[in-house]
């Protein structure tokens, strides 16, 4: 069985009303997951504890003690999110028998509200991939195709939603890495603002991109995990010290609005037809309710992906020096001296789409090329940010495909990094801005495989961009 | 750009990775290609641009300094690879 309860709200009335319990549904997930083993979504399954969990949980509810804001919600997260006594590794062989010693700020957030963690989903080794083909313990599939590609990198964690194995599921984003395997995967994915959701107890990748966001069924899930987990935190001085979107404040939006698009997306060769078709449609939609819809061309489009990829491999590179074979991860049995503890360890227990990118930002930021890669990127991510919110000035969204292409075949795309790179083309736009954004389901094409389509907005105007995708779904 | 195995080498020292003979050839195709791609990036002038280091608008966002500790040593030396009661341990580090 599935537990197919579209939002909280109606799980939770679902638990109210005793239509199920907080163990059934748990039951039902470990079932799911079970049955869909191969589609290899989870890293680990928490399942005695999970199970445990939910019977404590009922007992409370039904002796009418209050419970938090997130009761009875099951959730997979994306191991690279530290949950204290539990494994974290981030998919790689680095980290293959690293456990956590404290808890990710987020985690301690959702298990505060009562939810439960049913277990670390599988992703793209560090984070480090667009198909999650990167892991260490192999790829994810697709629930709408097996042969195909679940996106990445928090791909576990989309098809972990997909496939009814947990209500909703925490992914993070540094390029687009919870909206593209959303939309590959028919389900809705939020990447906040930069700042909004604190990055503490989380793997980093690259740190002036990642953010941490939800993956679920609905667009009020995300509006309430967005909610319990963002705002300030202590250990993390990136954090705005703003107000927090609220899911009470959540109403469908029909003001008319001005939205632009990109105008390349509709007519780049490299664009599949059904997407194409599938924004144009959404497009004549919006139009026909009374928003202004136009087409704008992004001068610097071309330059997004090199830039985003310059700054997120330097700034890889320099996070992922603490591995070092010492302190804690994986260690060479043929290291003879400091030296090679260091070589032999980080060559044997890093991929290799993880080495290349390790080389690529040691070499842009290495002396004599610094200026010419790591700076200049720096300068244009700023013409890209001005650009953007220029845009965004003007308009309350801009509306793209999330892909150019609905999920592709499992093995296909790893041959050439530069044409996989190029698959990133819509999502590292507000990656490099740092403002928020989110896929939403847009149908299936012909073959069944699901089609995302992503409205960016102003920063930290999550709260404006959650109610206009609430209406954007039921056009 | 044009990479060369002996720019590849010091690289990969600097990073502190061991690369094959035949990874070799593989990663210097593989960097050719993408700083190829990335040099795209002169082309755009960004004469008088600053560059863009911090993503947040908050300026010093303090906490108040108080004494606590969140991890003990047992729990710091957990996941060593090797290590006694309250030391990381390593391979020989100086030689006579």
């Amino acid at each position: 069985m599935t537990n197919n309860y579209h939002s909280y709200s109606e799980l939770k009335s679902g638990l109210e009303n005793g239509d199920t319990t907080v163990e059934k549904l748990v039951n039902g997930y470990l079932q799911q997951i079970q049955a869909n083993a191969q589609l290899n979504a989870f890293n680990e399954v928490f399942a005695d504890e999970a199970l445990e969990q939910a019977r404590v949980l009922d007992k409370r509810m039904q002796s009418g003690e209050p419970v938090g804001k997130l009761a009875g919600m099951v959730v997979g997260i994306k191991d690279n999110i530290s949950y204290k006594g539990h494994k974290v590794t981030a998919s790689s062989k680095m980290l293959e028998n690293f456990t956590a010693i404290y808890s990710a700020t987020i985690v301690e957030r959702l298990l505060a509200e009562d939810a439960i963690i049913i277990g670390r989903c599988n992703c793209d080794e560090f984070a480090m991939g667009a198909a999650n083909e990167n892991s260490f313990f192999g790829p994810v599939k697709n629930h709408a195709d097996q042969t195909r590609v679940s996106g990445g990198s928090s791909g576990g964690s989309a098809v972990a939603v997909q496939a009814g194995m947990c209500h909703a599921a925490i992914g993070t984003d540094t390029g687009g890495s919870v909206r593209q395997p959303a939309a590959f995967c028919g389900v809705v994915g939020l990447k906040p603002t930069y700042g909004r959701i604190s990055r503490y107890g989380i793997i980093s990748y690259a740190s002036s991109f990642d953010q941490v966001g939800p993956i679920t069924r609905s667009v009020e899930d995300a509006a309430l995990l967005l909610e319990v987990m963002a705002g300030p935190d202590e250990y993390d001085s990136t954090l705005a010290r703003k107000p927090v979107p609220q899911v009470a404040d959540l109403k469908k939006e029909s003001g008319k609005k001005r939205i632009a698009y990109m105008q390349e997306a509709l007519s780049s060769p490299g664009v599949d037809a059904d997407v194409k078709a599938t924004l144009a449609a959404y497009i004549d939609k919006l139009r026909a309710d009374g928003h202004i819809v136009k087409p704008i061309s992004f001068e610097l489009l071309e330059y997004l992906v090199p830039t985003y990829y310059i700054l997120a491999m330097a700034e890889a590179s320099s996070n992922l020096a603490r591995y070092d074979g010492v302190h804690y991860g994986y260690r060479s049995p043929n290291a003879v001296d400091l030296t090679s503890t260091y070589k032999k360890s980080r060559s044997e227990g890093f991929g290799k789409e993880v080495q290349r990118r390790i080389m690529l930002g040691t070499f842009v930021l290495s002396a004599g090329y610094y200026d010419a890669y790591y700076a200049k990127a720096q300068r244009v991510r700023r013409l890209i940010q001005n650009k953007t919110n220029e845009i965004l000035q003007e308009y309350d969204f801009i509306l793209a495909p999330t892909a150019p292409e609905p999920a592709f075949a499992l093995g296909l795309k790893e041959k050439d990094p530069v044409v996989t790179y190029l698959y990133d083309i819509f999502t590292v736009q507000a990656s490099l801005a740092g403002v928020p954004a989110i896929s939403l389901p847009a149908g299936n094409n012909g073959k069944g495989l699901p089609l995302g389509l992503q409205l960016i907005a102003k920063s930290f105007n999550e709260q404006e961009l959650l109610n206009f995708s609430e209406y954007f779904l039921q056009l | 750009m044009n990479i060369d195995e002996q720019t590849v080498d010091k690289i990969a020292h600097l990073a502190r990775l061991e690369l094959a003979a035949d990874e070799k050839q593989e990663m210097i195709k593989d960097m050719n290609k993408i700083l190829g791609f990335m040099d795209k990036l002169n082309e755009v002038d960004t004469a008088g641009v600053e560059p863009l280091v911090y993503m947040t608008a908050e300026v010093n966002n303090l906490r108040d300094d108080v004494i606590k500790q969140d991890i003990t040593t047992e729990e710091a030396l957990k996941n060593a690879p090797m290590h006694d009661d309250s030391h990381f341990l390593v391979a020989k580090v100086i030689s006579k």
